[in-house]
């Protein structure tokens, strides 16, 4: 896609989302690395693409979001995810019961996991979301593997968290007009995976940056 | 041009020249004390208001039509802010689309055809019934009154209320033929007389704002209501409204009154502007925000700046039709 219409289509994303993007100080410009694997909360279709929105134009044409096969893999939603926002497909459970099962316990199928570090070789960015399924949008689910295995990978790469707030109120799961709602894109200190941590500490570090950061900024506080 | 006459031009000349001093001002507090917070949000306020002054100026010329839609645009936005804020859930979010996607553009359709029986019934009837029966076949009944009662709220302030500024354009046919004949006028048929009913209370209300600010922060010392704003004073508020109600008067030449009547309805736009701005702080309060957001640098969010305008325009508009027309 041309710049030029990649920064208008990024700039009607984050206007109807109403997106205020922060770094974490609070401050309205997020000092951001070149390459990084970003991974945020999970509650809407809208969440890869205002993160994608959010990045600066440096930034945005090397950040590849990864979606779901099962469902952003056919037809036209194939072609918009992979034309326009240059995403990277994954099998989100595989066909075997033997896969669903080690994904559901937090480790990834080992082929995506494999696709997602030779995106990273080739030096892109990635967007995922550790859940991995959307929420609603009030707490965060467990994280998978596959966020520790990429940052694993190569601990040069930052780890970056990005919180998403009131994205699953503009378009929740399930319904199919979006309403326009004020939201929050913070892009937190990265993390990187210490050389004594297993898998577990690092999956609750990880996620902890995250629910932290939602409570601070979610602003409807007795919501039920 | 459009609605704006040889008049309005020499006043929107006049709030120029103000913002020019106002500018300079902001500019030399700068050079004398430094560079800190309050003047930096001092500047980025008066530079909002030089892009809001063109802004009404720019519709105003270019005619009815375009004056309604960005009051159309502006409930919209202040109605983004204000559901941001509001306990709803998902299972209100069919009814959500209702209010946003649907009734605001229906009401101001009827604004527009100055089709007055219908602007006036149309949210406080039929929205008001139909949306919570809408919510109702959602099924979600946890905190179902609060929601409802939001949502019926918001669109009241933000659409219904806003939208009584861009009303007071079609006042002038009612004023001249009677108000049978001003049902169904055309758009734009009230002329520069109508800009010039706006324009009134824009200038009164914003002017009230912004020199209760002024008063506040120079003199003020007593709070209203500390426990919901720490800003608001007696001596800005006394101040503020007596001197806004003075420019009120100075102004009665824009509009059909005598100097008195345009006194006393600057009063009660001022006195209920003040209300509105008093409401929405307890409103920002209780749910732990400074502002409704950022869209106006210096300002905050749309209803930040609209939040006097809310309860200001509804009671003058109706002041306006029940003496003058």
């Amino acid at each position: 896609m041309p710049p030029l219409a990649r920064r208008a289509l990024a700039r009607t994303i984050s206007g109807f989302a109403g997106a205020r993007v922060m770094g974490a100080d609070g401050g309205s410009d997020p000092q951001l690395p070149d390459q990084a694997i970003y991974y945020a909360n999970h509650s809407s279709h809208l969440d890869f693409l205002t993160i994608w929105a959010a990045l600066p134009a440096e930034l945005q044409h090397r950040a590849r979001p990864v979606a779901a096969k099962d469902y952003w893999g056919t037809g036209v939603r194939k072609a918009v995810v992979e034309r326009v926002f240059n995403a990277y497909l994954v099998d989100r459970h595989g066909s075997s019961s033997t896969r669903r099962r080690e994904s559901d316990s937090g480790v990834s199928p080992k082929g995506q996991i494999a696709g997602m570090t030779e995106v990273l070789d080739a030096g892109d960015s990635l967007i995922i979301f550790p859940e991995g399924t959307r929420g609603d949008g009030e707490s965060i689910a467990e994280f998978h593997g596959g966020l520790y295995r990429l940052a694993q990978h190569n601990p040069e790469i930052p780890v970056v968290p990005v919180t998403l707030a009131n994205m699953g109120r503009i378009l929740p799961k399930g319904e199919f007009v979006p309403v326009p709602h004020l939201s929050t894109v913070v892009f937190c200190d990265p993390i990187h995976p210490k050389p004594d941590e297993d898998r577990q500490s690092f999956l609750t570090r990880a996620r902890d940056v995250l629910v932290k950061c939602l409570a601070e900024h979610q602003r409807r506080e007795d919501a039920q | 041009m459009g609605l704006l006459d040889e008049t309005a031009l020499w006043l929107l000349g006049g709030v120029v020249v103000i913002l020019v001093i106002a500018s300079t001002t902001a500019w030399l507090l700068g050079r004398k004390l430094g560079v800190t917070s309050t003047i930096t949000n001092l500047k980025q306020r008066i530079n909002a208001w030089w892009l809001m002054v063109a802004l009404i100026g720019a519709v105003l010329a270019a005619g009815e039509t375009v004056t309604v839609l960005l009051f159309l645009v502006l409930s919209l936005l202040a109605l983004r802010e204000f559901i941001t804020i509001s306990p709803t859930g998902r299972g209100d979010h069919k009814v959500l689309v209702w209010l946003v996607f649907i009734i605001p553009a229906v009401h101001y359709w009827f604004l527009w055809e100055h089709w007055y029986g219908m602007f006036s019934v149309f949210i406080p009837v039929y929205a008001f019934l139909f949306l919570p029966a809408r919510n109702a076949l959602a099924g979600q009944t946890k905190g179902f009154l609060q929601r409802s009662a939001t949502i019926q709220w918001a669109l009241m302030v933000c659409v219904y209320a806003i939208s009584h500024a861009p009303a007071l354009l079609q006042l002038p046919v009612a004023m001249e033929l009677g108000r049978e004949a001003a049902e169904g006028s055309s758009p734009g048929s009230g002329g520069a007389t109508g800009a010039h009913l706006l324009l009134f209370l824009l200038i009164v209300v914003q002017g009230s704002d912004v020199l209760q600010y002024i008063w506040g922060k120079t003199l003020g010392k007593h709070p209203i209501a500390p426990s919901v704003s720490p800003n608001k004073t007696w001596e800005g508020f006394i101040g503020g409204v007596l001197s806004a109600t003075a420019l009120g008067a100075a102004l009665w030449w824009l509009t059909p009154f005598s100097p008195l009547v345009a006194a006393a309805f600057a009063l009660v736009s001022c006195v209920m502007g003040f209300a509105g701005g008093l409401v929405m702080s307890a409103i920002k309060r209780d749910r732990g925000i400074k502002d409704f957001g950022s869209t106006i640098p210096g300002h905050g969010g749309i209803m930040d700046r609209l939040d006097s305008l809310c309860f200001a325009a509804p009671v003058f508009f109706h002041l306006v039709r029940f003496f003058y027309t």
